[in-house]
């Protein structure tokens, strides 16, 4: 989230699409209930299904899945149209006056430089235009036809309100109510907030649809803003964590990333990083890069990494591509893998067809499972008649499976989907023998490193010389480890203005990541949680929930990151001369002298308005991107393509581009892909209330609850089909079937679709063959082996299934 | 107001839950001859987070057993931290059922392995698991590790084994996780931020 959950209740508008709120993050919920109730704000649901969040709405569209971008572009066009966006901000705060390079094109569903043969772009014209002087050119009349403003006003002007209705099955009043609805905060006190989850991400479009939302936010003028911003309702305790912490393929933690194999030269490496400002006057924040890479090296190495070998930069692995969990089960399944950790993770039932995982994982040689629960993955093996059959004798892979701990048995911080820090405290200890996570790694780290000791092998550098500075080596507290995430002085800090004054001791916490150095004399774990643990203490232990503004920050709960700031791109929230643009929601504001207010100014304390420094302090531009430049696989303006599995065989916006272009789709999946012909439902799945993933169905509380496995279905297709609620249903797609009962509902409507019928069929995810529920088909059985373009994250939310009585 | 201890049940019977009353300042008079205690006066308050999503909410835990080294602390009771900024107090039905996801009769106790072809578990100690855990590895690595490509890049990775880290693990487990793989030359790791 840019905002926070508490910030939710100073929207004016809210909107919640892509996701249910309600049942999937009930207590967050409750901020939208407080907006309703104490800032008249109303409430927007816009999603397939009529789900709780829905039911509770102001205004509720249905929408078929997988059809956002078209219904989201669909609202540019409306704000361009009508003339409502908020004028200044778009102006100031945006790359709207931005010249895009003469070759940048689009035509018939491509932008310029695609290339068939590999799907994907040459994306050399997707760029702005540039000076002499290097910066980029603008015209601040918004006249030029090539200025990002009217490129963008010429690619949504197709998004007409028919054509919106015929490709979203949403009706076009309801559409327009909607658009209504949202534009009336273009004025500048005035906010929206999106509230999104796997609805906007699990698509081969997702990212495009969060970013279509974002050209909104910047149009209305709300990023920055108490009760705007983007805001994504994360799925686990600490998902937000492991992803601040790099724990992806291609990244490191704090967002920096891994070197591809043909960045040799460090220094290339961190220059092609470290950027440099797009327009005069820019802080580009990430010019900072070295200090914040180096740091992490200091982490890793110690005094192993020097400026001599570059902070041990050819240690770290370098990319031929990014390895993310489709290609690697694509490579698993091809028997290119040899071993595979599972730890607190459920692929079998969390990856797309489920048969090709279990395939997948029975050619390994060794899988090592680590979880509080007995997962399906660690019993893939096992047979469970009709919801895993298998042969275990045919099956030769070793598995391992060592008991972790749970929550409740250990200590340490989670970074909530606010990006506020809590740390926790240990109330039992673990049953059996459970071990922490920690504990774990480092059980099997030292054991390797012995081995590479006495034995030699291959390459053992970096094995041997990670730095493991833990009281105890076999077990590593969580203190000693938020310790060195948070960084610290390994020498004496000088004043770079006076050298005869110590900013910070040798052996001192760091009070912030603008402390970091790139001459090795700073460690950080993860720059962007420094601050959390600085000499004061753990400040993530904090819990004054004090609100003093009123605005719900509570600046000395625990600690957000970065820099304790509650809401991101605040000095957004502001006008260019530095009033707030609302000041009865005051977040931050320039007092004369300096940046001061209601939160931690995201911007440089001491630029004064005049300066000219735009709020965008990320981006090297200083403001916002309506024009993706590079940053995108399928394009720089989001473009409505169908998902892989389509109800309606066609895009009416280009028929001869169905989906999207820049998509990977690996040699077999392609064909396994279903045909509306043979399966003509539209299948998504979704979690209920009572359910979180594939935990609670161990938990006899939850299992009572929801016992057992349904699948959901409007009134009109159940009469189709001949279907009464309560009966058991086989729900097919091109993968596989499972079979569940069906309820029969009102909160599934039918769609005109490009003039077909579309029905859906709903299929919450929480059953499998190990709980203390009844046992079930693990749902992905059914879902196609495709992901977004760019995150590689799968299409679970939009793909053909056929239905008939069991 | 003043309400006896009498009336005070009346009113809980009535459907208001006695610890919402106490909350609004309708506590009951002293009362001279006491049934018993509510056992959470005697139990251990434990601050914890929700597990769950995202949201964070904060928890109170509640455990039997003084903390002295040789008690077994065992929790008997969840309920939301009315002190939290977010949720404030509250739970939701999947927080609710905190305490059985704890005491989850599949909760994992010792070290197991299935033998290649085998269909049964078999009990094994923590040594005995992590050393032969630590050898696959080194076999893997060793025969597969890609120091350079043949065109002559440095490259360092290893490919053929890979980790999913865990979602739900704190900062400091999942940090040290990240130390361990990246340093093996594992570049097949994800979490559930991918799906």
């Amino acid at each position: 989230m840019t905002n926070h959950w508490v910030d939710i209740k100073n929207a004016n508008v809210i909107v919640i699409m892509g996701g249910n709120a309600a049942e999937a993050h009930p207590c967050g919920f409750k901020w939208v209930t407080e907006a309703k109730a104490h800032n008249k704000a109303r409430l927007i649901v816009v999603d397939p299904r009529f789900t709780r969040s829905a039911a509770v709405s102001d205004y509720y569209a249905p929408i078929r899945s997988g059809s956002d971008i078209a219904f989201l572009g669909g609202m540019i066009n409306y704000l361009l149209t009508h003339d409502k966006i908020q004028h200044e901000y778009v102006k100031k705060y945006s790359d709207a006056t931005f010249l895009v390079h003469g070759d940048y094109d689009f035509g018939d569903g491509l932008f310029s430089g695609y290339d068939e043969e590999t799907r994907s772009y040459d994306k050399t014209s997707w760029s702005y235009q540039k000076g002499a002087d290097g910066f980029v050119l603008a015209d601040e009349t918004l006249q030029n036809p090539r200025c990002v403003f009217n490129l963008m006003k010429q690619h949504y002007s197709r998004y007409t309100p028919e054509m919106v209705s015929r490709i979203t099955g949403t009706p076009k009043e309801q559409f327009l109510h909607v658009c209504e609805m949202i534009a009336e905060t273009a004025a500048p006190n005035k906010t929206t907030t999106f509230l999104y989850a796997l609805g906007w991400t699990q698509h081969s479009i997702g990212s495009q649809n969060i970013r279509t939302m974002a050209m909104i936010q910047i149009l209305l003028g709300n990023m920055g803003m108490a009760g705007g911003g983007i805001n994504a309702l994360r799925g686990h305790s600490n998902i937000q964590g492991l992803t601040d912490l790099g724990l992806l393929s291609n990244t490191l933690p704090g967002y920096m990333t891994l070197a591809g194999e043909k960045e040799q030269d460090f220094g290339t490496f961190l220059a092609s990083r470290a950027l440099k400002p797009l327009r005069p006057g820019q802080m580009s924040y990430w010019q900072n890069y070295p200090k914040f890479h180096i740091s992490l090296m200091k982490s890793w190495y110690g005094d192993a990494a020097t400026r001599e070998n570059n902070w041990c930069y050819d240690w770290l692995p370098k990319l031929d591509k990014v390895y993310d969990v489709l290609q690697v089960f694509e490579m698993m399944h091809q028997g290119k893998m040899n071993g595979y950790f599972a730890q607190g993770f459920n692929p079998l039932a969390s990856f797309p067809n489920k048969a090709k995982i279990g395939a997948a994982l029975a050619r390994l040689k060794y899988l090592v499972v680590i979880d509080p629960l007995a997962t399906e993955t660690s019993e893939f093996w096992k047979n469970f008649g009709e919801f895993n059959d298998v042969d275990p004798s045919g099956i030769q892979t070793e598995v391992f499976r060592l008991p972790s701990t749970c929550f409740a048995e250990e200590e340490g911080s989670l970074v909530s989907s606010s990006r506020v820090m809590q740390w926790h405290y240990k109330g039992a200890d673990a049953p059996g023998e459970a071990r922490n996570d920690a504990e774990i790694m480092a059980g099997l780290f030292l054991r390797l490193r012995e081995m590479y000791k006495q034995e030699g092998g291959a390459f053992p550098d970096a094995i041997l010389n990670t730095a493991w500075p833990y009281r105890i080596p076999d077990n590593p507290s969580p203190e000693e480890l938020a310790k060195e995430l948070n960084g610290k002085a390994l020498t004496d800090l000088l004043d770079p203005k006076d050298p005869a004054r110590v900013l910070v001791k040798a052996g001192e916490q760091l009070a912030s990541f603008a402390q970091l150095r790139d001459d090795g004399s700073t460690a950080s774990g993860c720059w962007i949680f420094s601050g959390a643990w600085s000499q004061a203490g753990n400040l993530m232990e904090r819990r004054d929930n004090s609100d003093p503004s009123g605005l719900g920050n509570t600046l000395n709960w625990a600690y957000a990151w970065p820099a304790n700031r509650r809401i991101i791109y605040n000095r957004a929230s502001c006008d260019p001369s530095g009033k707030p643009w609302d000041p009865k929601r005051k977040v931050v504001g320039w007092d004369g002298s300096k940046w001061a207010g209601n939160d931690i100014p995201d911007f440089s304390l001491d630029s004064p308005p005049e300066a000219g420094m735009g709020p965008f302090i990320m981006n090297p531009e200083g403001v916002a991107r309506l024009f993706a430049v590079d940053k995108m696989a399928e394009g720089p303006f989001p473009e409505h393509y169908e998902p892989f599995e389509t109800p309606i065989d066609t895009n009416p916006l280009h028929p001869r581009v169905v989906s999207n272009p820049a998509a990977r789709v690996f040699k077999g999946d392609m064909e396994a892909f279903g045909k509306a012909a043979e399966f003509p439902y539209v299948g998504t799945t979704y979690r209920l209330t009572e359910h979180f993933h594939y935990w609670t169905k161990h938990a006899k509380l939850n299992a009572i609850l929801q016992p057992e496995q349904f699948v959901e279905i409007g009134e009109d297709l159940a009469k189709a089909k001949g279907i009464s609620a309560g009966d058991r249903i086989k729900v097919s797609s091109n993968r596989g079937h499972i079979v569940a009962v069906a309820v029969v509902t009102k909160r599934i409507r039918m769609l005109d679709v490009d003039g077909r019928k579309v029905h859906t069929v709903g299929i919450p995810i929480h059953w499998g063959f190990k709980g203390v529920a009844k046992n079930g088909y693990l749902a992905n059985t059914l879902t196609p082996f495709v992901g977004d373009a760019n995150t590689q994250t799968p299409e679970f939310k939009s793909f053909l299934v056929n239905i008939e009585k069991a | 107001m003043q309400v006896s201890r009498r009336q005070f049940f009346k009113i809980c019977a009535a459907g208001v839950s006695s610890s919402s009353l106490a909350v609004m300042g309708f506590s009951p008079g002293t009362a001279l001859a006491e049934a018993r205690e509510f056992k959470l006066s005697r139990a251990t308050e434990t601050r914890n987070t929700c597990p769950y999503c995202s949201v964070g909410c904060g928890i109170l835990m509640y455990s039997l057993g003084d903390t002295s080294k040789n008690a077994k602390s065992e929790i008997i009771h969840i309920e939301g931290d009315p002190d939290h900024p977010v949720n404030r107090g509250t739970l939701c039905p999947k927080g609710a059922g905190l305490l059985d996801f704890i005491h989850s009769p599949n909760r994992l106790k010792y070290p197991e392995v299935r033998e290649a072809g085998s269909n049964e578990w078999k009990r094994i100690s923590w040594d005995a698991a992590l050393t032969r855990i630590a050898r696959h590895m080194k076999a893997d690595r060793d025969k597969n590790f890609v120091a350079r490509t043949d065109d002559g890049l440095t490259v360092n990775r290893w490919l053929t084994t890979g980790f999913l880290a865990a979602s739900a693990a704190s900062n400091e487990s999942g940090y040290l996780t990240h130390k361990v793989v990246r340093n093996l030359g594992i570049l097949a790791v994800d979490n559930q931020a991918r799906v």
